[in-house]
């Protein structure tokens, strides 16, 4: 079945949300089967929403045994903060 | 209200054999989907008889005589593709008749308005996975064409006049339907690389008196275990 049926992974708006997110995965036989499946699964049917779906075999994710030299240097140098500064008061959404 | 029965027993018959599935489907998200399916058929089916009458009285205290649904919608799901194809022309006939109903102002265009959104879904559905499996493996091509076959002796009915559906400003128009049915489940028919039968065999006799209440043997086991548990214990809530 995995031969025929790909796994795919499901990224969904909601009505009022602003961007995709990931809502889960699903097997589907191709793009069309995934999105009615994604509606069926991960969305109930609600009106004026969008699916994105994406076979997994596409997503290249970064490795969790290279974390730290991946992602810790940037922690360790508050420079790349922008923490220093007072925001102005007119400033709300910051 | 004869139409009101007509259009309620049919989803709630097919409704129930879909619910059949439920754990037995190829696979996890087809198994969502017909349930789906099952839960929007049952939900119109509550609001037609209810139209009619008691909905529970209705749907279990009715003898099988009673009950005026399309012989199609009564048949065993079989495997699969038999299952598809009953949907396919199934939902392409009711998705047609609801959008006519919709539009007209009969006592139906609530109603109709509302679940021809669901029956559009379904009939998206069908035609999908007739496309797939008549166009898929050797296998499925057959199954699928053994379904087409199979059904197409009960598809007239589904062009026989209901009393107080197809009266003048209804928006029905029984010959009107069937030519577009014909056209429509032709097209995903060809597409998927199979046909409908032909040949003298193939509309000389239609079978289906289920508006009058005859029904094919298999109904009434189904209602028999439909209905089981409310002719144990009548009268009781749950």
């Amino acid at each position: 079945m995995t031969q025929n049926w790909p796994l795919w992974e499901v990224f969904v708006r909601s009505r009022r949300g602003l961007s995709h997110t990931h809502a889960g995965s699903l097997h589907a036989p191709d793009a069309e089967m995934a999105l009615r499946n994604a509606r069926d699964l991960y969305t109930r049917r609600g009106e004026g929403i969008s699916i994105w779906v994406v076979p997994s075999a596409e997503i290249t994710a970064s490795s969790p045994d290279e974390r730290d030299p991946f992602f810790a240097p940037s922690a360790d140098k508050p420079y790349r903060h922008p923490t220093f500064y007072e925001i102005p008061e007119g400033v709300h959404h910051l | 209200m004869n139409a009101a029965l007509a259009l309620g027993d049919d989803a709630l018959v097919l409704s129930h054999r879909l619910g059949e599935w439920a754990g037995h489907a190829p696979v996890l998200e087809e198994e969502v989907a017909l349930a789906n399916i099952a839960l929007d058929l049952l939900g119109q089916a509550r609001v037609l008889l209810s139209l009619a009458g008691d909905e529970d009285e209705l749907a279990y205290l009715r003898e099988e005589r009673a009950f005026r649904n399309l012989q199609l919608v009564e048949q065993p799901n079989g495997d699969f593709a038999h299952t598809i194809v009953r949907q396919l022309y199934f939902s392409v006939y009711q998705h047609l008749l609801y959008e006519r109903l919709a539009a007209g102002d009969g006592a139906f265009a609530p109603l109709a308005a509302k679940a021809v959104k669901e029956v559009a879904y379904h009939r998206d559905h069908a035609e999908q996975w007739v496309l797939r499996l008549g166009d898929g493996t050797e296998e499925s091509h057959r199954r699928t064409q053994a379904g087409l076959d199979a059904l197409w002796r009960f598809t007239g009915e589904m062009f026989q006049p209901v009393e107080g559906l197809d009266e003048p400003g209804s928006g029905v128009d029984r010959e009107e339907l069937r030519t577009t049915w014909l056209t429509a489940v032709t097209e995903t028919v060809e597409r998927a690389t199979l046909n409908l039968p032909t040949g003298p065999q193939s509309g000389g006799w239609a079978a289906g008196a289920g508006r009058q209440g005859l029904h094919t043997e298999p109904f009434g086991r189904m209602i028999a275990e439909m209905q089981h548990l409310h002719r144990s214990h009548p009268g009781a809530s749950w």
